[in-house]
């Protein structure tokens, strides 16, 4: 069985739905807990079509009725598990009949939910962006956690709880450790005994030992001036990131900019120094995905001009200040330095990825990968660790002078801001431009035809985009994506993040609905 | 489950019971010649081609959808078999023109393949047909009626693989037909890929080539989401002309969608940077590396100097390569000496 929470997954990872669609065919279930009724849910016995952000009750709800009803692994539980007592605690006060205003939810769906996630084993938990993009998106994945260990099934294959990662090395960047606490394998700055073992691989002195900013801080450091000079690398922050008037103006505070891409772009607009890199394809190296598998990446042609590997990049940049660094490939650099410095990764060196890469964690160089994790119920910290947590709403909610929620994500043409599909041939003919999707009944309140360009509006922003009248929205609420500069509903969207994560609000904010006043034709 | 034990072509196999004869066979390094069967699909048993000999019975068997029961004799080549499969192909060419030079699919044609295998000359050019008279086109493909031998492995890989049933079979008055459903249509190529004929044909890009002229396929890992779908660069004098899933990959096992089949080319853009620039009196001008290098080395000591390394941020690509991100974090945190570095996971 699967159970897909906040992810559109026949657009955002068209081919990972074709194996969920397959199981389906082939007798497996399918429930899908998501506000739109997309495609994938013509595939699902059970789609709850709970309220844009209201997860956490939700899933509270199912727990406790799980509990009520001891339809729970108890022998999971008790032998791979802590802290049981205050997630009981905590979650009996989400009755299906409490929560069913909260989430729109009857409270008999939410108990035959709660039955036959009980009945079948393993069940895995895919969720994608959906989950993560609130002001609650920590507690959000500590609660599908949560909903994993009290069912079993965690460490198990088909089973756990699998996070679909949006770009193609999202996990690869993170597990190098382009993050402010880690070092490359998860390490962590603070530990000194780390910190020595990577200034010696790296022949400094010392390294800084105190974790660094976060992306949203580090933008808004731009301002302050605590931040004066920003690396931007193959982002279009001006486009991706919430509010874009709020982005743009942290941008155009910057007392220098560096960006590296391999288009001008609407971020390029802010930089001092543009340096052109090799593109995909344009040279060698690896991608980790989904999976945690390292795949290799071939060179098919050379760059153009005088374009160079990023890494190259790098190096230069570290010789003109005084570092000679002796790596001098991509395989080098992985081969030398990362598969020795991160543990997790030891195992994997290019001569053992010609095929089907490895999935780390992979100790040693006789070590096949490891395609689950937690198995047998270990988890990294020993046991599993219950947090429960309470519901929260979106920090903007819908009032009178802004009564919809706007919802936000990816369409199956084109990706993020189009700097790559949008001048790959044929794309646009297939999406040339972004819709609102509308619900017919709210179109008809306001007397909006399929097609009309209206107006979106929110406390930050507004844009003009034509109306797509779809069931796939609930009423009440508008959805469209980031893909067009134009339309992008980054000029809309709230720039509020969770606490912990520092992930935007992307999937809710309040925005009022507009029809546009009859153009005068006299 | 059991094992069951048989012999095809003299050869002793023992195979799990369920085993088709052509599966046994494939594991026993026996080639059955077939036409509709592809791996990855249920077995469609259209073509006929993949017809065997088994002891004790009268008519030939389609190995593709008959088991190996125990103590079975399969025997895969004969002459009758041969003949046999001889006829199937004239009766497929009865409705498949020999246009063969002027076909993109020619000299990697399963049709083809299978002609020349079997030596069937002198078959006279179908008169032609008004059936074939609708070809379809999507933005990337455009089909060809005349050339499609009725396989039907489209039609199973748009519904068993993809899920999404855009093409169907019309029975019509004068035989069958594809249909194709545009509405339904997600592009996603998979009906190219296993396309066995000239049926379906690229027109993703303007460039012509001969199969034979693409001088490398290089495996690689596709650069949209976080799947990894695993990707065949078929490319000619250096660029790509045509991507298509490796069949036998892990995580895709030949499948792709519509940004990884057709989404390759924007490498190519006019757009591309492809020289340092440095901002001067509000316009970008041009640069060498050497140059930009400098201001941004002497721009960065300065500001460490003046307000310490924790003054510089930076942000990695989560589209770039790991090796990218690697060296990016270590020239923040050994070189400048901050761990002001991070990536859009959080955004």
């Amino acid at each position: 069985m699967f159970m897909v929470i906040g992810s559109n997954m026949t657009e955002a990872h068209p081919v990972a739905s074709t194996f969920v669609k397959n199981a389906v065919q082939n007798g497996a279930e399918l429930i899908v807990v998501d506000p739109r009724k997309h495609k994938l849910c013509d595939f699902a016995t059970l789609h709850l079509r709970l309220k844009i952000g209201s997860d956490i009750a939700l899933l509270n709800a199912i727990m406790q009725v799980l509990i009520t009803e001891d339809l729970y692994d108890r022998r999971f539980v008790d032998s791979c598990t802590m802290g049981f007592d205050e997630l009981k605690q905590k979650v009996m006060a989400y009755s299906p009949e409490r929560v069913a205003d909260i989430c729109g939810i009857d409270p008999e769906l939410i108990r035959t939910t709660a039955r036959r996630l009980a009945s079948v084993k393993p069940v895995m938990l895919c969720y994608t962006l959906g989950v993560t993009e609130h002001t609650c998106g920590v507690n959000n994945v500590l609660t599908v956690a949560n909903l994993q260990m009290l069912l079993g099934n965690m460490g198990v294959e088909c089973g756990g709880v699998n996070p679909l990662r949006g770009q193609n090395n999202v996990q690869g960047a993170c597990d190098m450790g382009a993050l402010p606490n880690v070092f490359p394998g998860y390490q962590a700055v603070t530990n000194p005994e780390l910190r020595e073992k990577f200034a010696k691989a790296w022949g400094v002195k010392d390294l800084p030992g105190k974790p660094g900013l976060m992306l949203p801080q580090m933008m808004e450091g731009l301002v302050t001036k605590k931040i004066r000079a920003f690396y931007i690398f193959g982002e279009n922050l001006a486009n991706t990131e919430p509010d874009i008037r709020k982005v743009e103006h942290e941008l155009a505070s910057a007392e220098f900019i560096v960006c590296q891409d391999i288009f001008q772009t609407e971020t390029t607009r802010f930089a001092h120094v543009i340096f052109p890199a090799a593109a995909w394809s344009e040279n060698d190296g690896t991608f980790s995905n989904s999976e945690r598998r390292v795949s290799r990446v071939r060179t098919a042609s050379p760059p153009p001009g005088l374009a160079k590997p990023n890494w190259w990049i790098f190096k230069q940049i570290a010789k003109r200040m005084g570092h000679e660094w002796l790596s001098d490939s991509a395989r080098e650099l992985w081969d030398n330095e990362i598969s020795v410095l991160a543990p997790s990764m030891k195992g994997i060196k290019y001569s053992r990825l010609e095929n089907n890469g490895l999935q780390w964690p992979c100790p040693n160089e006789d070590h096949p990968g490891t395609c689950f994790l937690h198995q047998g119920g270990e988890f990294t910290c020993g046991l599993g660790r219950f947090r429960a947590v309470e519901w929260t709403p979106p920090a903007e909610v819908p009032d009178r002078d802004y009564p919809f929620v706007l919802s936000t994500g990816r369409r199956l043409y084109h990706y993020h801001t189009r700097t790559q599909t949008g001048r790959a041939v044929g794309m646009n003919q297939l999406l040339g431009e972004e819709t609102a999707d509308l619900a017919p009944v709210d179109a008809a309140a306001m007397g909006i035809a399929n097609g009309e360009i209206i107006r979106l509006r929110s406390r930050r922003g507004e844009v003009k985009v034509k109306a797509r009248l779809t069931d796939e929205v609930l009423p009440g609420t508008v959805w469209t994506a980031f893909h067009f500069r134009d339309a992008c509903a980054n000029w809309l969207t709230n720039a509020v993040f969770d606490p912990i994560s520092q992930t935007a609000e992307y999937k809710a904010c309040a925005v009022a609905v507009e029809k546009l006043q009859e153009q005068a034709t006299g | 489950m059991g094992m069951v034990k048989a012999t095809i072509d003299g050869s002793d196999v023992l195979v799990p019971e369920g085993t088709t004869i052509l599966q046994a066979a494939k594991g026993a390094g026996i080639r059955i010649p077939t036409l509709c069967f592809h791996e990855r699909l249920k077995p469609i048993g259209s073509c006929g081609l993949c017809i065997v000999e088994v002891a004790g019975k009268a008519t030939p068997v389609g190995s593709c959808e008959t088991p190996v029961t125990d103590g079975m004799t399969v025997t895969t080549r004969s002459d009758r078999l041969f003949s046999l499969r001889q006829d199937i192909l004239k009766s497929i060419l009865a409705h498949h023109p020999l246009d063969c030079p002027i076909c993109d699919k020619a000299g990697e044609c399963l049709l083809q393949d299978l002609v020349f295998e079997h030596g069937i000359t002198g078959v006279e050019p179908p008169a032609p047909s008004p059936k074939f008279t609708a070809p379809y086109a999507t933005t990337f493909l455009k089909s060809w009626p005349e050339r499609c031998v009725l396989c039907l492995r489209c039609v199973k890989a748009c519904t068993e693989i993809q899920g999404i049933g855009a093409l169907s079979v019309a029975e019509e008055q004068d035989g069958q037909r594809i249909a194709y459903d545009q509405d339904k249509c997600v592009s996603c190529g998979e009906c190219i890929q296993v396309c066995p004929t000239g049926a379906l044909v690229e027109k993703k890009t303007e460039l012509r080539w001969r199969t034979w002229e693409v001088d490398k396929k290089i495996r690689t890992t596709c650069p949209y989401c976080g799947v990894g779908c695993q990707q065949l660069l078929h490319v000619k004098d250096g660029r790509i002309v045509k991507v298509s899933g490796v069949e036998d990959a892990e995580p895709n096992r030949g499948r792709l969608c519509v940004k990884g089949r057709y989404g390759y080319d924007f490498i190519y853009s006019e757009d591309r940077l492809k020289t340092p620039l440095i901002r001067e009196n509000g316009y970008f001008r041009e640069a060498s590396f050497e140059e930009a290098i400098d201001l941004v080395a002497r721009r960065f000591k300065e500001i460490i100097a003046e307000s310490g390394p924790d003054a510089i941020g930076a942000v990695s690509c989560a589209r770039s390569i790991n090796e990218d991100s690697y060296q990016m974090q270590k020239l923040f945190r050994a070189v400048i000496g901050t761990n002001n570095i991070d990536h859009c996971a959080r955004t």
